[in-house]
């Protein structure tokens, strides 16, 4: 029974947080291609940069959780979120506007996103530097060891404070953002120019303030992303890159263009990965005196190794593009 | 007017006029011009030279959300509907620049088109082709226009679903609404037009009344099929 404990510590908790960071970014990454029409290669560093505005203000008021009783770094988030949404649409301004105003192929996008990647991993490093931090600078994460009440289990529920705040937070964003793209007249417009944009165009609505909107809710969610994941693990400036791929492969997985298939994608991506890199010898051991005798139990046996995590929503990936081009709910066919 | 896409003028010196409250039909034949005459009147491609009136007011190159308040509506020919919203979205797409309550209009367009109120929760795609046309032109209601322009609204549709919609344009026209559309049924179009606009490479050649037009000898030779 110990074992199915470290089972759900490894597997279902770690999945489930991993999968709001993936679903937070996926979202973002659906959401601008579904109404801009192009792969946004820059969305991981949109999360790199909210998590930074989030640290300079740690830094800047670093006992600001204490009298709330939360982590300062997640007190900043709302603030964090808000800068990066102006970000987002500064960036929009300065490169992808312009572009779109020429008229240019989706490809060309996509290529300029990765200049706009590059350019923001620079600077990045040019203001922070290469080192890991903490966010937890005057305070201390919390990690609450859970005893179960059943006979026979000693070993204890770990989760995080950090771990908490992001599943719930996520659950929040995107009920919130259920009810603003089915009920409010802002969100279905949005659904309108993702399903055809000249038809909305004609219909009144201003597509230059959906593109804007776009770019607030993919950037608040980047940051949200970065900054919570940030605050379980520690920040990294170069997390974007390894968030970059398994978002994507979220986003298509559900169906690019469809936000509910993002969600569904990147709890799927984020549940294989903690299955893959699972020490499978935890669960077998107890079954060695069922099985026969000329099978030993390794001392480890996963899937996947876990520098090779990565692997994962790539194998994924090309098994639901085999499957089914379009993703799990259907959606644009890239 | 002259107008085009880009660099190639497509419409070489039209002029037609519509009095508030008529029916106006543009026929003649493919690649005269007559879709490309809607989409610059409706600000969707660029006029070069000449000038489009709203009621006295120039609305040359005006954009289309300002025409849409200023009591204009556009129906495409194609993929005129949000296929993946359904149909009462789609109607509050048409109404997205209102900001007052439009309750009592929803009900009387699900009055005037009994089909969509059946299917009012339904996405517009899964609709029939008749029924899609219904939601397009619907859509258009929504901001109660003065002026509806459609393009080919009977295109690929059955005979009895071209009776519905022309017959629900005399409706929306006994409303008060002008209304300017393209078709290529010319010879019905002509019957319930009050003005006729036959076009021909970029121009328009013969400008009357639609029951003059369908009288006169030479027009229907060419254009009506004899």
């Amino acid at each position: 029974m110990n074992e199915l404990v470290f089972f759900a510590n490894k597997v279902v908790i770690s999945g489930f947080a991993i999968g709001s960071v993936y679903a937070m970014g996926a979202i973002g990454v659906t959401l601008v291609f579904a109404i801009l029409r192009f792969a946004h290669f820059a969305h991981g560093d949109l999360m790199t940069v909210g998590a930074f505005f989030a640290y300079a203000l740690t830094v800047l008021f670093p006992t600001a959780g204490a009298s709330l009783g939360l982590p300062t770094g997640f007190v900043m988030l709302p603030l964090a979120m808000a800068m990066t949404a102006l970000f987002a649409m500064a960036l929009d301004r300065l490169f992808y506007r312009k572009l779109r105003a020429n008229g240019v192929k989706p490809v060309v996008m996509v290529m300029a996103s990765i200049g706009v990647a590059l350019m923001l991993q620079g600077l990045v490093r040019l203001f922070a530097g290469t080192a890991s931090r903490s966010f937890f600078i005057a305070e201390h994460k919390e990690i609450f060891r859970i005893a179960l009440p059943i006979e026979g289990i000693t070993r204890k529920l770990v989760i995080t404070e950090p771990q908490i705040l992001l599943v719930v937070f996520s659950v929040l964003v995107v009920t919130v953002l259920h009810f603003f793209l089915t009920r409010s007249r802002f969100g279905k417009a949005m659904r309108a120019m993702s399903d055809n944009a000249d038809l909305a165009r004609v219909s009144g609505i201003n597509t230059q303030t959906v593109v804007m909107m776009t770019w607030v809710i993919s950037g608040a969610l980047a940051a949200a992303a970065g900054v919570l994941l940030s605050l379980d693990v520690s920040l990294k400036p170069d997390m974007s890159f390894n968030l970059l791929l398994p978002i994507f492969a979220a986003a298509i997985v559900g169906g690019v263009g469809s936000p509910f298939g993002a969600i569904a994608g990147a709890y799927m991506v984020g549940f294989a990965e903690t299955l893959a890199v699972f020490n499978w010898s935890v669960l077998l051991r107890p079954l060695a005196g069922w099985l026969p005798a000329w099978i030993e139990i390794p001392v480890k046996l996963a899937f996947v190794p876990t520098e090779y995590k990565l692997t994962v929503p790539f194998f994924i990936l090309v098994v639901v593009l085999i499957w089914r081009p379009t993703g799990m709910f259907r959606g644009k066919v890239l | 007017m002259h107008a085009g896409y880009g660099g190639t003028l497509i419409l070489k010196g039209v002029d037609l006029q519509l009095q508030q409250g008529q029916i106006g039909v543009i026929a003649g034949p493919n690649g005269a011009g007559k879709s490309t005459l809607l989409k610059s009147i409706f600000g969707l491609l660029t006029v070069h030279s000449g000038s489009i009136q709203l009621a006295g007011e120039l609305i040359t190159n005006v954009e289309p959300n300002v025409l849409v308040k200023r009591g204009m509506a556009f129906v495409p020919q194609e993929k005129n509907v949000f296929e993946s919203l359904s149909v009462e979205e789609n109607l509050q797409m048409g109404a997205y620049l209102r900001r007052d309550n439009y309750n009592h209009l929803l009900e009387k367009i699900y009055a005037d088109f009994p089909p969509l109120a059946i299917k009012r929760k339904q996405p517009a795609g899964e609709l029939s082709g008749g029924q899609r046309q219904m939601v397009a032109i619907a859509r258009a209601l929504m901001m109660e226009p003065r002026l509806i322009l459609l393009d080919e609204p009977t295109a690929g549709l059955s005979p009895l679903f071209m009776e519905e919609i022309f017959a629900q344009i005399l409706g929306i026209n006994a409303d008060g609404v002008s209304v300017l559309m393209v078709e290529q049924n010319a010879r019905q179009a002509l019957t319930i037009a009050d003005q006729g606009f036959i076009l021909t490479a970029g121009k328009n050649r013969y400008t009357d009344s639609g029951q003059h037009l369908l009288q006169n000898p030479e027009v229907a030779k060419s254009f009506l099929g004899g």
